[in-house]
């Protein structure tokens, strides 16, 4: 293993125990004597429950128990958990593992098969005979509103909560009125299926003795996810240990507290044995929260010149059938963006979450934020063609100029850092802007049915969630701290416990990089420990592109306390000043005199003797960190998509993509990208082929992979990445989130294209997905081409 | 998820899958890729009572020139197809299309002869064989027959084959000479088609077959029609959707389906060469 | 129904019933769990396995259908005791993976696709792991990997065919 320090493209060292498949995913853990559940699924999509006849599944083979909603229903000492109420008055219906009165959405379990085999309790499932009533379903979101039809009865409305940021509202008001020229725009975001490839799942091992629980899930969360079964449950919180093992992606939808986690621990309890669940692929369509599904209402005003003088934003967002651990804040995880990376002193956000009969939408990569720039920078497009302006020109004149940061924006975040201009003159570069553009020009001239469509978007997120006084301001239910523990053990190796919990991210390889930064050590000889709440306490997970910011800034703020403590206890025993010591190689050595030196081995060695050790000073050489930091990062870039839209099939290719992004220092380049590159396909997915489906029964038409189209390597080509470093002033490592970036700004990249591409009809909008019939039907119902008669 | 229970028999030739197929009727399904099948099966779309794998039988699967025809054993690989040295240089549209179905591990087991008894509108070789006049050759208790395959796709997901009969053999004309083209449009590299077209040219007997425009795999009659009419291939297409009755589903509408057949099988016209 | 089948070079067989996909043998009967489960309508290739050193979505594949061919999963790709494939180590080189949970099958596609085209073009690769899908990579790394495991195969040295520069 080379020596690889920040800043260094190391190969991760994840890599083995998956190249070879030694890694262990849930679904792989050998657990002797478990049983298996299914879950009995209701097929409506609203519907009251009644009774409920499992004695033909009860008498299959290998069936154990069945379970109904009311026969679960003293397992629970709280009902399933929503950490963010985001108003006082929010409303949020009790929502339990397993329905007992009432099912609201096709998907919604309503009993639950214990039997020998998966296999076993997947055959019986379909004999447990459910007498539904079935109920009118709502499935639109102005429907839901309406409150024509009600989801939750005892609510009285569909409406959860209104949320608004209006920090001047008269001086919105005037933007407008006083505008030279205003856009008004209404998006649809989608609802989006995550899809993380590995489907979820989840084992509850009870102990021998003692009333200890272990629950190994395929989960991003594991510390929330046991403090939450220690409420849901009505169990001590000391005695459950949450594990992780490897995890295959979450992109978010692991970011939760799934019915059946809760369902395996209450029937491992009740049982005595372990109890454990795979969901299918089509399950998972329904089972796993979805992603987005809101209705976007923006208008911007601005001057003559096309400077951007006021926003003004309303979103109507589904909530789905139940608030799950972080739905109704969602949207809002975007309010504060809705003007990006734009100067623009006037600004009014408001937010109502609806529910429908549909599963719950939460947290799928961006959360909030890819709904905010899409919206911003498709309407910025808008302006563009609104004032006559290129839609580069337009962005430089409205980006908050370089030597305004830190910027106090107008929705009261204070931007850590951020120069923007550079990103996009290096994206338009990279993609060679100028001969697109002729060659674009050149085509319509010769009536070419291949046209070229030339897309930008600059963004600006906010990630590392977040200070955790700011979490408190926003009524959201947990702190944003991480913390790290490293220790040089006596034997001289190096081992760091962190908080966070990495799904693909690579944390144990940036985490040994800060290290070898640090401590000068061999990246290859330290040890990441994490995702096992016995082995690694305190944390707070991994979502949000907070990881390295929160996450690896606790472990180089433990390894500098390490460093601190080494370096008093070798001045102590080689009798010298501390000033005096310089560490070279891994050696603390005596300026000057360098055979006066002290490895750091030989100090860990020496903490764990204490055998001379300064006056006061404890034993151990380690350094414990809880970070809090004192703002998000704002990573931020520029991105253009190129693609080819042919007008007699509507088919759109996607054929270049350039991404300049900056997210402060980099620890892991090579990391970097593939975040990057990843998230970009997400977004990109979202623009050109993915969206849940559903009748007006409420039912969703495409939960598997044949209908719900992820793309493949066929279907996207390389991405030319470049990056600009303008280091985060929030942390000492300068550092800021990406795992979000790409997917936050390659959705409205790429319809920025389309709708470029489209220019010539008179096309100014396209639905997402931008499928081809829906890229033909734009053409056929565009103004330009009723005229020309096509 | 996984199949429902049944009982698994082995053919080690023909007369034996015939026999089995004879004894256990409308219960039994054979078995060869399992590429149709078994998708179908693990989301119990389908449950056989008995599955007759006749995979294993050694005779079936060769490409073989006879004179102006290629005769094409039943269990012959998409994958082989599309590397077949005679298709390449006697029909090249079929090495074409079974290059293009699925992806290369469907390719790696799906066989000619599955493909074209499950007899699915949205499937690309049957609109290939369509095009190119193709005969099909089955075996069953009274011996073997020749099905032209214009009367070979009865309705949806329905053939001409008898429930004890087994498909042993394809017989394409040879065309090396014709003009052909395969046009196939899907969102995915890996999907369905959309729609689809294939065309072969051949000097007066024009051969154009749709895919997923219809209840069955389809003949362009109108297209062909208008071809040997010496129509232009633009006024040809025009007609592409003629007598078709295109699905709605959640990647097209019909209307859009018609639209894309015009366009798809003038694009194949012109490449042919028309 | 009683089977043998060659599986990573070893022996293995037993009473398996009829309807067991070859994917669950491999995995719940042998302990080979390597290769994975990521759908239930053949789409995502995260079960490729190599049959006959051929790759097969080992979720299509009936167990009874193997008997007496061969089979060979992600944990018998590497030469016994002697690190990793060259594709393995292609991936690793290039961060061709994060979550891991597609890397079996598309590492197996590869192999397969490498066999059969042994200099393959971007765009032949891009086509060739059309039936692989994954969610954290964007391929982008997938496709240099396997183009590097090419040049490395074919004794050139060890460069990769990037269009662009990152």
């Amino acid at each position: 293993m080379s020596l690889g320090t920040i800043g260094d493209r190391l190969p991760r060292k994840e890599d083995a125990r998956l190249l070879t498949g030694e890694a262990r995913y849930v679904d792989d853990l050998q657990i002797p004597g478990a049983l298996w559940v299914a879950f009995v699924r209701s097929p409506y999509a609203h519907a009251r429950i009644g009774s409920i006849d499992a004695s033909a599944a009860q008498a299959m083979p290998g069936v154990r128990h069945v379970f109904t909603g009311a026969d679960l229903r003293d397992a629970w000492a709280n009902p399933m958990p929503c950490a963010w109420p985001v108003t006082e008055d929010m409303k949020a219906p009790d929502h339990w593992p397993v329905a007992v009165d009432t099912a609201n959405y096709a998907g919604d379990a309503v009993a639950v098969v214990v039997a020998d085999s998966r296999y076993a309790a997947a055959d019986a499932v379909d004999a447990v005979a459910v007498d539904y009533e079935p109920l009118d379903p709502v499935v639109d979101l102005e429907d839901a509103l309406s409150d024509r039809v009600l989801v939750h009865e005892g609510l009285g409305t569909n409406r959860s909560y209104t949320w608004t940021l209006a920090p001047e509202p008269d001086a919105v008001d005037r933007a407008f009125a006083e505008a030279a020229h205003t856009v008004q725009e209404r998006y649809l975001q989608q609802r989006l299926i995550p899809a993380a490839m590995e489907p979820r799942g989840v084992a509850a091992v009870p102990g021998a003795y003692g009333g200890d629980l272990t629950i190994y899930s395929s989960t991003q969360i594991p510390h929330i996810l046991k403090i939450m079964t220690a409420v849901t449950c009505g169990l001590p919180e000391q005695k459950l240990r949450v594990i992780a093992p490897a995890v295959g992606g979450g992109f978010g939808s692991k970011l939760n507290v799934y019915a059946e986690e809760l369902v395996a621990v209450a029937l491992a309890r009740r049982l005595g044995v372990p109890v454990r669940w795979t969901e299918t692929r089509s399950e998972a369509g329904v089972a796993t929260i979805h992603g987005r599904s809101l209705i976007q209402d923006i208008e911007l005003a601005a001057d003559g010149d096309g400077r951007i003088t006021g926003v003004r934003v309303k979103l109507l967002a589904d909530m789905g059938a139940y608030l799950q651990l972080v739905t109704p804040g969602i949207p809002l995880l975007g309010a504060f963006l809705y003007h990006g990376v734009y100067d623009v002193p006037a600004y009014h956000f408001e937010c109502t979450g609806v529910f429908t009969n549909r599963t719950s939408t939460d947290a799928y990569r961006g959360a909030g934020r890819p709904e905010a720039t899409y919206a911003l920078e498709r309407t910025v497009d808008a302006l563009a063609r609104e004032v006559g302006v290129d839609p580069a020109e337009i962005r430089r004149r409205n980006y908050i100029p370089t030597d305004r940061f830190p910027y106090t924006s107008i929705a009261g975040l204070t931007y850590d850092s951020g120069n923007y201009q550079p990103t996009l003159e290096r994206a338009l570069e990279l993609v060679g802007y100028d001969a697109l553009r002729a060659e674009q020009q050149r085509r319509r001239d010769a009536g070419e049915t291949r046209h070229l469509g030339v897309g930008i978007t600059t963004y600006v997120e906010m990630c590392g969630l977040a200070p955790s006084r700011v979490l408190a301001s926003l009524n959201y239910s947990a702190g944003g701290w991480e913390a790290a523990t490293v220790s040089m053990l006596p034997t001289g190796s190096v081992q760091v416990v962190s908080g966070t919990t990495p799904h693909g991210q690579g944390h144990e390889t940036t985490w040994s990089q800060i290290v070898a930064d640090k401590l000068g050590v061999d990246p290859g000889q330290v040890e990441v420990l994490h995702s096992d709440t016995a082995v690694s306490p305190l944390g707070m997970d991994t979502y949000g592109s907070r990881s390295l910011a929160v996450g690896g800034v606790a472990v180089s703020m433990a390894a500098d306390d390490v460093l601190a403590k080494a370096r008093r206890i070798a001045a102590h025993q080689l009798e010298c000043a501390e000033e005096d010591l310089e560490l070279v190689d891994g050696e603390l050595r005596v300026r000057g005199t360098p055979t006066r030196a002290m490895t750091l081995q030989a100090v860990a060695f020496e903490a764990f003797t204490a055998h001379d050790l300064p006056d006061g000073m404890e034993p151990n050489l380690f350094g414990q960190v809880t970070y809090d930091p004192p703002n998000f990062t704002f990573p931020f870039g520029t991105h253009v998509a190129v693609v080819e839209v042919d007008e007699e099939t509507g088919m759109v290719e996607l054929i270049d993509y350039a991404a300049v992004d900056d997210c402060g220092n980099q620890v892991n380049p090579m990391i970097v990208e593939g975040q990057v590159h990843g998230g970009i396909v997400q977004g990109a997915a979202q623009a050109l082929w993915e969206e849940a489906v559903y009748d007006e029964a409420g039912n969703l038409r495409n939960p598997t992979l044949i209908d719900y189209c992820v793309p493949s390597a066929a279907e996207v080509p390389y991405f030319r990445l470049d990056s600009t470093v303008t280091p985060s002033p929030t942390n000492p490592l300068g550092v800021k989130g990406i795992g979000e970036a790409g997917t936050i700004a390659a959705t409205p990249t790429v319809i920025n294209a389309v709708v470029d591409a489209l220019q010539p009809f008179g096309v100014t909008d396209i639905d997402m997905p931008a499928t081809p019939e829906r890229v033909w039907r734009a053409i056929q119902d565009a103004p330009q081409a009723q005229e020309a008669g096509r | 998820m996984i199949p429902a229970a049944f009982d698994y028999q082995r053919a080690t030739s023909v007369d034996e899958a015939v026999g089995l197929l004879t004894e256990h009727g409308d219960d039994a399904k054979l078995l060869a890729g399992g590429h149709s099948l078994l998708p179908l099966m693990r989301l119990r779309l389908a449950m056989p009572a008995v599955l007759v794998d006749i995979g294993r039988i050694g005779d079936l699967s060769y490409v073989q020139e006879n004179g102006d025809t290629v005769r094409i054993g039943a269990l012959t690989r998409h994958h082989d197809l599309e590397r077949s040295g005679v298709l390449r240089e006697r029909v090249p549209l079929l090495a074409e299309v079974a290059g293009q179905i699925g992806d290369p591990q469907v390719r790696h087991r799906g066989t000619i002869g599955g493909s074209i008894a499950h007899g699915d509108p949205a499937s690309d070789l049957p609109a290939a064989l369509l095009a190119l006049r193709a005969t099909i050759v089955a075996r069953g208790p009274g011996g073997e027959r020749e099905i032209p395959v214009d009367d070979f796709f009865t309705g949806f997901l329905e053939t001409a084959l008898a429930p004890d009969e087994v498909l042993v053999e394809v017989r394409v004309p040879a065309v090396a000479d014709a003009g052909w083209s395969f046009q196939k449009f899907n969102r995915r590299a890996q999907d369905w088609a959309i729609v689809a077209v294939a065309a072969v040219l051949a000097d007066g007997s024009p051969g154009v077959g749709l895919v997923n425009m219809g209840g069955t795999p389809l003949r362009a009659a109108g297209v062909e029609d208008a071809l040997r009419s010496s129509a232009a291939a633009g006024d040809a297409a025009a007609r592409a959707d003629e007598g078709t009755e295109p699905p709605a589903d959640l990647n097209a509408s019909p209307e859009f389906r018609r639209h894309l057949s015009r366009v798809l099988v003038r694009r194949a016209l012109e490449a042919a060469g028309a | 129904m009683n089977i043998t089948l060659s599986v990573n070079g070893e022996q293995q067989g037993g009473d398996v019933e009829p309807r067991v996909l070859l994917v669950h043998y491999l995995r719940d009967t042998l302990g080979l769990t390597g290769t994975n489960v990521g759908c239930d309508t053949s789409s995502c290739g995260a079960c490729t396995v190599l049959l006959d050193g051929e790759s097969v979505k080992a979720c299509t594949v009936l167990a009874v259908q193997a008997d007496g061919h061969e089979v060979t999963t992600i944990e018998g790709l590497a030469p016994a005791g002697d690190g990793l494939h060259p594709m393995q180590q292609a991936f690793h080189e290039e961060h061709g993976l994060q979550c891991g949970y597609c890397t079996p099958g598309m590492i197996m596609a590869a192999v397969s696709l490498l066999e059969e085209n042994p200099s393959p073009t971007e765009e032949e690769v891009r086509l060739g792991l059309e039936g692989n899908l994954c969610r954290c990579t964007g391929y982008h790394n997938i496709v240099k990997s396997v183009l590097a495991a090419a040049d490395a195969g074919n004794g050139a040295a060890a460069t990769t065919t990037e269009a662009v520069s990152s």
